[in-house]
C-alpha cells in the first residue's frame, strides 16, 4: 500500500516538474521584455552590433523548441548556458547550491524550533496574557518587511539564516497554534482532562497527534515559504546562493537560468510536501 | 466579550475612524510638496515630519490606511475563499481531486509569477487612476496568495473525512454538499483563519515590493506598504524613529485582527 | 561541448593558481607594503576580454588590469603616453603612428612588442566582435590595416577619417598575440587572481609592470585590491562605515548626506559630472499612442513649454539634496572644451509655459488644460524602478504640471519592459532616463543625434530626417565626424548643442555631480569627475590600517 502510494507520488512528481519547466519558459517568454538587452542602449554599438544582439536572442523564441531542445541536452548532463553571466547553468547552480540548502535548512530549523516551542507553551500554559505577547511578537516579524530584516542582519552582523528564519517563522506559529488550540477543543480532550490525566500527555499523546497531518502540510509549505524568503535575504547579504541568482535571471530575463532554478524549485517543494504527505499518511495510518 | 476583544475593536474602530476623517485630521492632503521641508522631523506643522520630497507623512499615513485597510483585508478574503474551495473541497472529496488539488498547489508554489505580474503590468493601459492600478493588483495578489492555505486545507479536510462526527452525519442521511458547507468547512476554520491574518500583513507588504514592477499604488497616492519602504533605509533611521509609526501601527492592527478572529477558538484557563 | 567547456574551466582555474603562486612569490620578493584596496562593484563582471567590455563592473577590471598606448588623465582630461612613448595622428585623420616603449613585458614574462598592438587591433576590428569599443573605431566600412614598422613602431590605417582617433585608445587594452594565458596576459598594474562568481574579484600587484615612480620605486603601492559584488547600497554605505570597505565610487546623494554628518572627512564632492538625466517624449509616427498626444508630443512649442514648467532647481535641490546642478544643455559644463559656453539656463515660469501653450490653442478650464479640439492633456511618465532619484524627479515634474493644469501619470517599470516599450513597440508617452557619458568627445554619441539610427531614442530609425531641425543636426554631426580641424568639430557641436535647446527633444533636466566616499586609510586618492571617479590613480594609492 505504501510502495504504491510513493510510486504514484513518484510518477505524478516527474510529471509534475516537467510541466512546470514548461510552464516557466511560457512565462518568460510571453512577459514584455523577453528581447530587450540594456546593451541595445549603448550609443557606441554601431547598426551591425545592434542587428547581432537581436538574432542571437532569436532561437530562444520559439517556447516549443527551447524546452524540446533543452530536455534532450538536460538528459545528457548539459543544464544549458546563463545568458546573462555566459557561464554554464550546471557550474553556476552546483557552486551555489549548497550555500542556499545550508541557508534554508538552518532557518527552517530555527523557525520552527521558535515556533513549535511557543505554541507547545501557549497550548499547554492557555494564559491570555501569554497568548497575546507570543501574538505581538510574531505580528511584528509579520510586518517588517523582508528586506529590513535581511538589513538588519548585516547590521548586527548574524547569519542570513537568523532573518530567514524570522520571515517564516510568524506564519509558521500562527498555523500551529491556531490548529493545537482547535484540536484542544475537541471532546475527547476534555474527557481525558476530566479523567485525570497529565497535561504533558495530553499535549504530546492526543493533541499533537491529532493534528499530525495537518502540522506536516504546514512544514511542507513552510519550505516555499523559506526558498521565498531566500530571493531577498540572499541579494542583501551579499550571499552567492542560488535565491541571488534567480533575481538576476528574473531581471536579465534568462531563459536557460529560470527553467533550471524553476525546475530546482518544484523539486524541493514536491519532495518537501510529498514528504509530508507520505508521514501524515503514514500517522493517520497508526492512529486508525 | 474579553478585555482585548475590546481592546481590539477600539483600535481598528479609532485606525478606521482616523482615516475616515483624514480631511480634517490631515487638511494638506497627502500630495502636497513642502519642497522647503523635505525630509523634516516632526513639528507642530507635520506631526510625523516631511518624507524625501517634503510630503507631510502623518497625512500619507491616514490616507494609505484607506488604500491599505480596505483592499488588504479584501483580497486576504478571497486568497482565504479560493483556498478553502480549492484545498478543502479537494482535500474533503479525496482521490483523484485530492491529488489534482495538491499538484496543481505544488506547482503554483514554484512558478515564477513575477512573469505573469510584469504581463499583467503590460496589458493595462500606462494612464490608469492608482485606485484602479492598486486594486488590480490587490486582486492579483489575492488570486495567487491561496498556495499556502490550500496545501494545510487538504490535509485538514483530508483527515476529517475520516472523523466521528462526519460518519455520523453521513450515516444520519446528510447530502455531500450539505455536508461539507455546514459540517466539514467551519471546522477548517482554524486554517482559514490563521491564513486571513498572515495574508493582510503579506499582501500590504507585497503591494509595495511589486512597485518595481508598476503594479501596486501609483504616486501620489501613498498605501502603508509604500511607508514601510522608507524603511529600508536602515543606515540611518535609528536616527529618526518616527519613520517606524506606521509600522508601529501596522503591528497594532494586525494584532487587533488576530484577538477578533481568535476569539471562539482559543480556549482559556 | 561539455568536455570543451570542462577543459576551459580547468584551464581557468590552472591558470588563476598559478597566477596566485606567481604573484605570491613576485609579490613577496618585492612587496611594497601599499596594503590591500577594497570596494564594490555593483554588478557581477560580465566578461574578462577587454576587446568585449560592455558593462560598468568589466570596464572597471579592464581599467586597472589593461595596459593602453595612451592614457586620457582623469584629472587633467589630458591625453598622455603610457605603453606609446609618442604618437602622431596623420592630417587626414585616418592614420595613426605609435612609437612604442621598449623592455616591456606581460604580466607571465612574454615580451611585448608592436606585434602584439597590431594583433589587438586586428581583433578589434573583427567584424563578428559586435563590441563597443570596437565600433567606436568603425567610421566608415573596410578593412583596417596595422604596419608594423619596427618592434616599437606601428601604424594603424582606418578606412576613413575616425574623430578623436587618438583618445579613442584609452579604451584599448593591449593584449597579447602568443601568451598562452591569452586575455590572462596583461600590461597593467594588476592583473586578476581570483574569481569568486558572485561574490569577489581580487586583484594582484602586477610584478612585470613597467612603470616606476619618480624616485625609481616600482608601481603599484598597492598589493592586492578585492572587488566585492554588492549591489545593495544600504549595505555598501554600512560596511564603509564599519571599516570593511575603503571607498565607494559613485556614491547617491542621500547617502552622501548620512555619510557627511557622521564623518564629513569621508566624502567628496567633485563637482557637476558629465552625467545627464533627461525627459523626453514619444515622437515616432507609428507609435500606439492616440493621434491627438502625437500632435502633442511633436510640437515644439508644447514640449518648450513643458521644459519651462520644471523646476529644475527644486529637482537638484529637493531630489539630489543640492548635489546637482540644473542642465543647460546635451553636455554638461564640466565638459569644458565641448559645452557651449553660450547656452543660457532654462528659465522657469509656469505662467509664460501657460502662455505658449495658449497660444498653441491649448486652454485651461476648471484648472485642467485642454488641447484646441477639448481633449484633456493627460499623459504618463515612465522610468525604471530601483533609481529612487528618477522616481522622485518623476513625482516632482507631476506636481509642477499639476501647475499648469496638466495630469501626469508616473509609472515605474522594470529594465527590459522599460527598453522594450522604448525600444522595440514605441508604446509610451514620456520616459525620464539618463545618459552617462564615459567619453568628453561627442563623436561618441553620434548614434544619438543622427536621426537614422537606433539610439535616436525619441524618434529612432528615421528613413530621411522628418524634421528640418533633424536634418540639420545629422549634417552638423557629420561635418564633426570627418573633420579633423578641431575649432571646425567644435563650431558645428556647437550649434548642435543650440538646436537642442532650441528644439528640445530631450528635455535635460539636472547634471548629477560626481559623488564620493574615501576612507582615512587609503592615501594619495583625489576623486575627479571622469570615470573611474575613485580609484583613476590606483597605481599611486596606498592603503594603512
Amino acid at each position: 500500500m505504501l510502495r504504491a502510494r510513493i510510486a504514484g507520488h513518484a510518477l505524478a512528481l516527474v510529471a509534475t516538474v516537467l510541466l512546470g519547466g514548461f510552464l516557466s519558459a511560457t512565462l518568460v517568454r510571453l512577459a514584455p521584455g523577453f528581447d530587450a538587452d540594456e546593451r541595445q542602449l549603448d550609443p557606441h554599438l554601431n547598426a551591425e552590433s545592434l542587428q547581432a544582439l537581436r538574432t542571437a536572442r532569436q532561437h530562444d523564441h520559439n517556447v516549443w523548441r527551447f524546452y524540446f531542445t533543452y530536455m534532450n541536452r538536460a538528459v545528457h548532463g548539459d543544464l544549458g548556458t546563463s545568458l546573462a553571466l555566459g557561464q554554464p547553468v550546471r557550474t553556476l547552480l552546483g557552486d551555489r547550491a549548497p550555500l542556499t540548502l545550508r541557508l534554508l535548512t538552518v532557518g527552517l530549523a530555527l523557525a520552527w524550533l521558535a515556533a513549535l516551542s511557543l505554541a507547545l507553551t501557549a497550548a499547554w500554559l492557555r494564559l491570555s496574557a501569554y497568548d497575546a505577547v507570543t501574538t505581538m511578537v510574531s505580528g511584528a516579524f509579520l510586518c517588517i518587511p523582508a528586506a529590513v530584516l535581511a538589513l538588519l542582519s548585516v547590521l548586527w552582523n548574524v547569519p542570513g539564516s537568523l532573518a530567514i528564519a524570522l520571515i517564516v517563522f510568524p506564519p509558521t506559529y500562527r498555523y500551529t497554534r491556531n490548529l493545537l488550540a482547535k484540536s484542544y477543543s475537541q471532546p475527547y480532550i476534555i474527557t481525558a482532562r476530566a479523567k485525570g490525566l497529565g497535561e504533558a500527555r495530553i499535549l504530546f499523546w492526543h493533541a499533537v497527534p491529532a493534528v499530525a497531518p495537518q502540522l506536516l502540510a504546514v512544514a511542507g509549505v513552510s519550505v516555499s515559504m523559506a526558498i521565498g524568503a531566500t530571493i531577498p535575504v540572499e541579494a542583501l547579504c551579499g550571499l552567492a546562493g542560488v535565491g541571488q541568482l534567480a533575481w538576476q535571471a528574473a531581471l536579465a530575463r534568462d531563459l536557460p537560468l529560470l527553467v533550471n532554478i524553476t525546475i530546482l524549485v518544484t523539486v524541493v517543494t514536491l519532495l518537501a510536501n510529498c514528504g509530508a504527505d507520505v508521514i501524515g499518511h503514514m500517522v493517520r495510518g497508526q492512529e486508525s | 466579550m474579553n478585555l482585548w476583544r475590546k481592546l481590539a475593536c477600539a483600535v481598528l474602530a479609532g485606525v478606521l475612524c482616523a482615516s475616515a476623517a483624514a480631511n480634517w485630521l490631515a487638511p494638506a492632503g497627502y500630495a502636497r510638496q513642502y519642497r522647503e521641508a523635505a525630509n523634516a522631523p516632526p513639528s507642530r506643522a507635520h506631526w510625523l515630519g516631511t518624507d524625501e520630497i517634503g510630503r507631510d507623512r502623518f497625512a500619507r499615513v491616514l490616507y494609505g490606511t484607506r488604500i491599505s485597510l480596505l483592499l488588504a483585508p479584501a483580497a486576504a478574503l478571497l486568497s482565504t475563499l479560493m483556498a478553502a474551495l480549492i484545498g478543502g473541497l479537494a482535500g474533503y472529496l479525496g482521490g483523484l481531486w485530492a491529488r489534482m488539488a495538491t499538484a496543481v498547489t505544488d506547482l503554483f508554489l514554484s512558478l515564477p509569477w513575477l512573469f505573469l505580474l510584469i504581463t499583467a503590468r503590460a496589458l493595462m493601459p500606462l494612464n490608469v487612476s492608482p485606485l484602479f492600478s492598486v486594486t488590480v493588483t490587490f486582486l492579483l495578489l489575492g488570486l495567487l496568495g491561496w498556495t499556502t492555505a490550500a496545501r494545510v486545507l487538504c490535509a485538514t479536510a483530508g483527515s476529517l473525512r475520516s472523523a466521528d462526527f462526519v460518519r455520523q452525519a453521513r450515516a444520519a442521511g446528510v447530502s455531500g454538499q450539505r455536508l461539507f458547507w455546514i459540517h466539514v468547512l467551519p471546522n477548517l476554520r482554524p486554517v482559514l483563519y490563521a491564513q486571513f491574518w498572515i495574508s493582510i500583513p503579506v499582501f500590504i507588504l507585497s503591494e509595495a515590493n511589486l512597485g518595481i514592477l508598476g503594479l501596486g499604488v501609483a504616486e501620489p497616492l501613498p498605501s502603508w506598504g509604500s511607508l514601510l519602504k522608507e524603511l529600508e533605509g536602515l543606515v540611518s533611521v535609528g536616527d529618526e524613529p518616527w519613520k517606524f509609526v506606521p509600522l508601529i501601527l501596522l503591528v497594532a492592527v494586525v494584532m487587533s485582527f488576530q484577538f477578533l478572529l481568535s476569539g471562539q477558538d482559543q480556549v482559556t484557563a | 561541448m561539455r568536455s570543451v567547456m570542462r577543459v576551459r574551466r580547468v584551464c581557468r582555474r590552472a591558470i588563476a593558481v598559478t597566477l596566485l603562486c606567481l604573484g605570491s612569490l613576485t609579490g613577496r620578493a618585492v612587496a611594497q607594503g601599499g596594503g590591500e584596496l577594497r570596494f564594490c562593484l555593483r554588478m557581477e563582471p560580465k566578461t574578462f576580454d577587454p576587446l568585449k567590455v560592455e558593462d560598468e563592473a568589466s570596464a572597471a577590471i579592464r581599467y586597472l588590469t589593461g595596459g593602453v598606448l595612451v592614457r586620457v588623465n582623469r584629472q587633467t582630461q589630458k591625453l598622455e603616453p603610457e605603453l606609446a612613448q609618442s604618437w602622431k595622428v596623420s592630417k587626414d585623420g585616418r592614420m595613426i603612428t605609435f612609437r612604442l616603449r621598449s623592455g616591456i613585458y606581460f604580466s607571465d614574462g612574454m615580451s611585448f612588442s608592436a606585434q602584439d598592438v597590431a594583433y589587438t587591433v586586428q581583433q578589434l576590428m573583427d567584424p563578428a566582435l559586435h563590441s563597443a569599443t570596437g565600433d567606436a573605431f568603425r567610421s566608415g566600412t573596410g578593412n583596417v590595416e596595422t604596419k608594423v614598422i619596427s618592434p616599437t613602431q606601428i601604424s594603424i590605417t582606418f578606412p576613413a577619417p575616425v574623430a578623436g582617433l587618438d583618445r579613442l585608445f584609452d579604451q584599448v587594452a593591449i593584449l597579447s598575440e602568443h601568451s598562452p594565458r591569452k586575455e590572462m596576459a596583461v600590461l597593467g598594474p594588476f592583473m586578476l587572481a581570483d574569481y569568486k562568481p558572485g561574490a569577489s574579484v581580487l586583484l594582484q600587484r602586477n610584478p612585470n609592470y613597467w612603470k616606476t615612480d619618480e624616485q625609481g620605486r616600482k608601481l603599484p603601492y598597492l598589493d592586492s585590491i578585492r572587488l566585492d559584488i554588492q549591489a545593495n547600497r544600504d549595505v555598501e554605505l554600512l560596511r564603509l562605515k564599519r571599516g570593511e570597505l575603503d571607498l565607494i565610487n559613485s556614491l547617491d546623494s542621500e547617502y552622501f548626506d548620512k555619510l557627511e554628518a557622521a564623518s564629513p572627512q569621508l566624502v567628496h564632492d567633485a563637482g557637476p559630472s558629465l552625467d545627464s538625466e533627461q525627459l523626453w517624449f514619444n515622437e515616432v509616427a507609428k507609435a500606439p499612442i492616440p493621434a491627438y498626444k502625437k500632435n502633442w508630443f511633436r510640437s515644439a512649442t508644447f514640449r518648450r513649454a513643458i521644459s519651462e514648467a520644471i523646476n529644475r532647481e527644486d529637482l537638484s535641490r529637493v531630489v539630489y539634496h543640492g548635489h546637482a546642478q540644473p542642465a543647460l544643455g546635451p553636455f554638461s559644463p564640466a565638459n569644458k572644451f565641448w559645452f557651449n559656453s553660450k547656452l543660457k539656463p532654462q528659465a522657469y515660469s509656469p505662467d509664460a509655459a501657460l502662455k505658449s501653450l495658449q497660444s498653441d490653442g491649448f486652454r485651461l478650464e476648471n484648472g485642467v488644460l485642454k488641447d484646441k479640439d477639448g481633449n484633456e492633456v493627460v499623459f504618463s511618465i515612465i522610468t525604471n524602478a530601483g533609481s529612487k532619484t528618477r522616481e522622485r524627479m518623476a513625482v516632482l515634474i507631476q506636481d509642477d504640471l499639476q501647475k499648469i493644469g496638466i495630469h501626469v501619470n508616473v509609472v515605474t517599470l522594470d529594465f527590459p519592459s522599460l527598453i522594450e516599450r522604448m525600444a522595440q513597440t514605441f508604446d509610451y508617452e514620456a520616459i525620464i532616463l539618463g545618459l552617462t557619458n564615459v567619453d568628453l568627445d561627442p563623436n561618441g554619441e553620434m548614434n544619438v543625434w543622427l536621426s537614422s539610427s537606433e539610439n535616436h531614442q525619441w524618434n529612432p530609425q528615421q528613413k530621411a530626417p522628418e524634421t528640418s531641425w533633424e536634418a540639420e543636426i545629422d549634417r552638423l554631426m557629420r561635418v564633426q565626424a570627418s573633420s579633423t580641424d578641431l575649432k571646425q568639430r567644435k563650431q558645428a557641436f556647437d550649434r548642435v548643442q543650440e538646436i537642442v535647446v532650441e528644439e528640445e527633444p530631450f528635455i535635460f533636466l539636472i547634471n548629477k555631480n560626481a559623488l564620493s566616499a574615501v576612507s582615512t586609510t587609503v592615501h594619495g586618492g583625489a576623486p575627479v569627475i571622469l570615470s573611474p571617479q575613485t580609484f583613476w590613480n590606483a597605481e599611486r594609492l596606498t592603503v594603512s590600517r
